[in-house]
C-alpha cells in the first residue's frame, strides 16, 4: 500500500483510484488528531522541509502539524529567512537541501511549474502546495474529503465554484480532481476572471451566481485579491461584492442541505456575507481540520511509512 | 584541402540552385579571388589550376543570409560573442547575418556599430551586418542618427525585442528611413496587451495557470505598421511573424500594394504550444509558440509568398537564464544550426520548392537589407552554401558552436545539413564527417 509515485504535482495526473485511496487513508488519520496524545510513530525517522516562497498561515502549520503527527522531523524554510534573500537560484537552494537527505520537499511558489522543475531536479519527493495560478491538490483533496464525509459521495455531486477562475489553483485542482470522481463542476465569476477556452475543462460556465448557484450541492466561493483591480479584472470591490457576493438570497436558490466552502483567507463581506461564512450551511472550518488529515495521508502514502 | 585559399576554387558537378538566375542545373562553379568567375555546365573544363572539390550529389546555394540574429557582444558575451556567433552561423550554412542591436550598450549609435563590425571581421567566418535601433537607448521615444548609422554600416532598424510603441514615432522613422534607403523591422508587440504573459494565452496557459499572451498583442501592432507604411508609402519589415491573424493582414497589404514583407522563424512552422506542457523554458520564446491553426496559417504564408523570409531569430542566453522557474526564464531559442535542418523539411512536405526555400534564405533577405549576397552570377561575392539533402543528423547541443545551447529540437532528427559554407572565396565551415 502507498502511492507509485515520486510526487504529487498536481490532480491532473492523479488518478480516480488514487483519490480514493488518499481519501481513505484521510478518514483513518482523522481519529489520530482527536487523541489525547495527537501522535502516531508512522514517519519518525523521516525528514520532512516545508520549503515556502510565498507567504502562507494555513496550508504551512497545516503540513508542518501533519508531518508532526506522524512523528517525522519537519523544517520550515521562508523565502523572507532563507538565502533567497541572498541572491541564491532556486536550483542552488535545491541541491543545498538535496544535499542534506531529507525525504520530502513541500514547496509553495508565486510562478506556476516550480514544483515541477523541482522535480526533475531533485530526488527527494516533492509535493505541491501551491504553485502560482496552476494547481493546489492538497487542497482540492481536503475539499473533497469534505464533501464526501458530508454527502456520502461525490460521484454526480454539483459544485459551483465562483470568484477568480482564471487566477486559482484551487479552481483547477478541484476542477480536475471533482471530475475524475464523476462531480459536475459549473464556474462562475465575471467574463474577465474567465481563463480562455475554460469550458475546455468539462465545465459549464455561468455568467451571474444566481445561475450558478441554482439547485447545487456545493458551493465553492474564492478569494478575491484586491490588487487584481488594477489590473482591470473588475470596475470595484463595492461592484464585484454587488454582483458575486454570496448571501442568503442567492444561498436560498441553491439545493436545501447546500455546502459553503471557502479555501481561505475570506474576505468578509466581498465574496461570502459574514453569516453565511459563519452559518448553517458553512463547512469552511471543516475543510481545515480534514486539510491535517489529508497532508497526514499524503506524507504517509509518499513517505512510505509503516501504518 | 586547405582552409585558406586565395587560389582559385572549382566546385565541380554540383546541383546549382540560384532563383536569382532562374538557376536548377547541374553546373560547375569556379571561383576566382574571392568572387564567382563562372558557373555553368562545363565552366570548369576549361580550367585546369586551382583546387578542385567534387561536389555531386550535393546541393550548391547562394550563401545563405539569416536577417535576424542576437550575437550578444557587447555587453552580454556570457551568452554568446561575435565570434562564437559567427562560428555557428558558418556551421548552419550561413554566409551572413544581420545582428540585432539590443546589446548593452544598445547599438543606437556609430561607435557600437563599428565596434561590431570590428569584432566581426577579427574572426572573419561569417558577414556581419549591423542592425541598429531606432530609438535612443531602445526606449522608444528619439530617433537614432539612422544617416550617420548607416555610414558607420548599419543596414537596417530595429528596436527588436520590444516594440516601438508610440505611432508617431514610429511613423517618423518610416519615414525618414525610407529616405535613406533603409529598412525598418518592427517587432510587432502590443506591450499592454501582452503584459505579464509568457506564453500564447489558450486552453493551454489556463491549464497550465501561466499568464497568457494573446495573438491580438501581436496582430494589433501589425496592422498599425501596415496602416502606417501604406499612409506614408514607405518599406517596413515584419519580424518573427506568429500567428494566422498576422500572416492574413500582411497577405491582405501586400494586394493592396503595401510595400510590407515578412519574416519567420523555424520554431513558428515546427512547433506549437503543446511543446510547453512540462514547463520547458527552452520553448520560451517571444512572440510564443502559438496554435497549429497558426502553425499552418504561417505555413501556408510561407507556400503563397506572403511570409517572404526565413530568419531564425537565433537568441543564444546561458543555462543559468534558462534553468529558473518559467515566468523568470529568459526569452529566445538558438537558432543559426538548426534552422536549415527545420526549413528543409518544409520541403520534404512539400510547402517549399527547394528554389522557393533558397529564395527565402537567401536571395529576399539580401533584397530587403540591400547587402551584397543571394546571388552565383559571375562578378558577385563567391559565397556559397553546399547542402547534403540527404544527410541525417540528431541535433545536439552540447556539440553547438554557438554559446547558446537553449533549443527545444534536442534530440531531433533531421534530414539536410550544410557540408561546406564558403564565404568571399574562402572555406569558413566543412562537415568534418565528410571532408575528413
Amino acid at each position: 500500500m502507498g502511492l507509485a509515485r515520486k510526487d504529487l504535482l498536481g490532480m491532473k495526473d492523479v488518478s480516480a483510484e488514487e483519490i480514493t485511496l488518499i481519501l481513505d487513508t484521510a478518514e483513518s488519520f482523522i481519529e489520530v488528531s482527536s487523541r489525547e496524545i495527537k501522535k502516531v510513530p508512522t514517519l519518525r525517522g523521516k525528514t520532512i522541509i516545508n520549503l515556502f516562497y510565498e507567504a502562507s498561515t494555513r496550508t504551512r502549520t497545516s503540513f508542518e502539524i501533519a508531518g508532526k503527527r506522524l512523528s517525522a522531523d519537519t523544517i520550515n524554510i521562508s523565502a523572507a529567512t532563507s538565502s533567497v534573500v541572498k541572491g541564491e537560484t532556486l536550483i542552488d537552494t535545491a541541491r543545498n537541501l538535496e544535499a542534506m537527505n531529507p525525504d520530502i520537499i513541500v514547496i509553495r511558489h508565486s510562478v506556476s511549474g516550480t514544483p515541477h522543475l523541482l522535480a526533475r531536479l531533485v530526488r527527494q519527493s516533492i509535493i505541491n502546495a501551491g504553485d502560482g495560478t496552476h494547481e493546489h491538490p492538497t487542497q482540492a483533496l481536503l475539499d473533497m474529503m469534505t464533501i464526501r464525509s458530508r454527502l456520502g459521495t461525490l460521484k454526480d455531486v454539483e459544485v459551483a465554484i465562483v470568484g477568480d477562475i482564471a487566477h486559482s489553483r484551487v479552481a483547477r485542482s478541484n476542477i480536475y480532481g471533482l471530475r475524475k470522481m464523476g462531480a459536475k463542476v459549473t464556474v462562475a465569476g465575471p467574463a474577465t476572471m474567465m481563463p480562455r477556452d475554460v469550458g475546455a475543462f468539462g465545465v459549464r460556465v455561468c455568467d451571474t451566481l444566481e445561475e450558478a448557484v441554482r439547485g447545487k450541492d456545493v458551493i465553492m466561493m474564492l478569494r478575491i485579491q484586491k490588487e487584481r483591480q488594477h489590473s482591470h479584472l473588475f470596475p470595484s470591490l463595492r461592484e464585484y461584492s454587488a454582483r458575486f457576493c454570496l448571501t442568503g438570497e442567492s444561498l436560498a436558490l441553491a439545493a436545501k442541505d447546500v455546502l459553503v466552502m471557502h479555501p481561505g483567507p475570506i474576505n468578509r463581506g466581498v465574496e461570502i456575507a459574514p453569516d453565511i461564512a459563519d452559518g448553517p450551511q458553512s463547512v469552511i472550518l471543516e475543510q481545515v481540520t480534514n486539510g491535517v488529515a489529508v497532508r497526514m495521508a499524503i506524507l504517509y502514502l509518499l513517505g512510505g511509512g509503516m501504518p | 584541402m586547405r582552409k585558406n585559399a586565395a587560389q582559385r576554387l572549382i566546385l565541380r558537378g554540383g546541383r546549382v540552385v540560384d532563383p536569382s538566375q532562374n538557376l536548377d542545373e547541374a553546373a560547375d562553379i569556379v571561383i576566382d579571388d574571392g568572387h564567382i568567375a563562372a558557373v555553368g555546365p562545363e565552366a570548369a573544363a576549361k580550367t585546369s589550376k586551382g583546387i578542385v572539390i567534387d561536389l555531386h550529389g550535393l546541393i550548391v546555394t547562394p550563401g545563405l543570409i539569416d536577417m535576424h540574429v542576437h550575437l550578444r557582444e557587447p555587453g552580454f558575451e556570457y551568452k554568446e560573442t561575435i565570434r562564437t556567433g559567427s562560428e555557428a552561423a558558418c556551421a548552419g550554412g550561413f554566409t551572413a547575418v544581420a545582428s540585432m542591436a539590443n546589446t548593452d550598450p544598445v547599438n543606437d549609435n556609430r561607435s557600437v556599430t563599428e565596434f561590431i563590425l570590428r569584432k566581426a571581421a577579427e574572426a572573419g567566418l561569417v558577414r556581419v551586418h549591423p542592425v541598429a535601433a531606432v530609438t535612443a537607448g531602445m526606449k522608444g521615444e528619439s530617433l537614432t542618427e539612422f544617416w550617420d548609422l548607416k555610414r558607420g554600416g548599419a543596414v537596417a532598424l530595429s528596436d527588436d525585442g520590444r516594440p516601438v510603441k508610440n505611432s508617431a514615432v514610429m511613423r517618423r522613422a518610416l519615414e525618414y528611413a525610407a529616405s535613406l534607403k533603409m529598412t525598418v523591422i518592427s517587432h510587432c508587440e502590443d506591450p499592454d496587451l501582452s503584459g505579464d504573459g509568457v506564453m500564447n494565452e489558450s486552453f493551454v496557459s489556463t491549464d497550465l495557470g501561466l499568464p497568457g499572451i494573446p495573438a491580438a498583442a501581436e496582430e494589433i501592432m501589425v496592422a498599425r505598421d501596415i496602416l502606417l507604411a501604406r499612409y506614408t508609402d514607405t518599406p517596413v519589415h515584419i519580424a518573427h511573424v506568429s500567428t494566422a491573424g498576422s500572416v492574413e493582414l500582411i497577405r491582405e497589404a501586400k494586394k493592396k500594394g503595401v510595400k510590407v514583407t515578412a519574416e519567420t522563424a523555424p520554431h513558428y512552422f515546427t512547433l506549437t504550444q503543446e511543446v510547453l506542457k512540462d514547463y520547458d523554458t527552452n520553448a520560451k520564446v517571444n512572440p510564443p509558440l502559438r496554435g497549429p491553426k497558426d502553425v499552418e496559417a504561417v505555413k501556408e504564408g510561407l507556400r503563397d509568398g506572403t511570409i517572404d523570409v526565413i530568419a531564425s531569430d537565433h537568441a543564444p542566453h546561458a543555462v543559468t537564464d534558462k534553468e529558473v522557474e518559467f515566468e523568470y526564464a529568459a526569452n529566445g531559442i538558438v537558432g543559426l544550426e538548426t534552422s536549415l535542418g527545420l526549413s528543409l523539411r518544409l520541403v520534404a512536405e512539400g510547402v517549399l520548392t527547394l528554389s522557393q526555400l533558397v529564395a527565402k534564405m537567401s536571395v529576399v533577405p539580401a533584397v530587403i537589407l540591400g547587402i551584397p549576397g543571394g546571388t552565383l552570377r559571375p562578378g558577385s561575392p563567391a559565397d556559397l552554401t553546399v547542402i547534403d539533402t540527404n544527410l541525417t543528423w540528431r541535433v545536439d547541443p552540447t556539440v553547438f558552436r554557438s554559446r547558446g545551447r537553449n533549443t527545444p529540437f534536442a534530440g531531433w532528427e533531421l534530414t539536410g545539413k550544410t557540408v561546406l559554407t564558403v564565404m568571399g572565396g574562402r572555406i569558413t565551415y566543412r562537415d568534418p564527417s565528410r571532408w575528413e
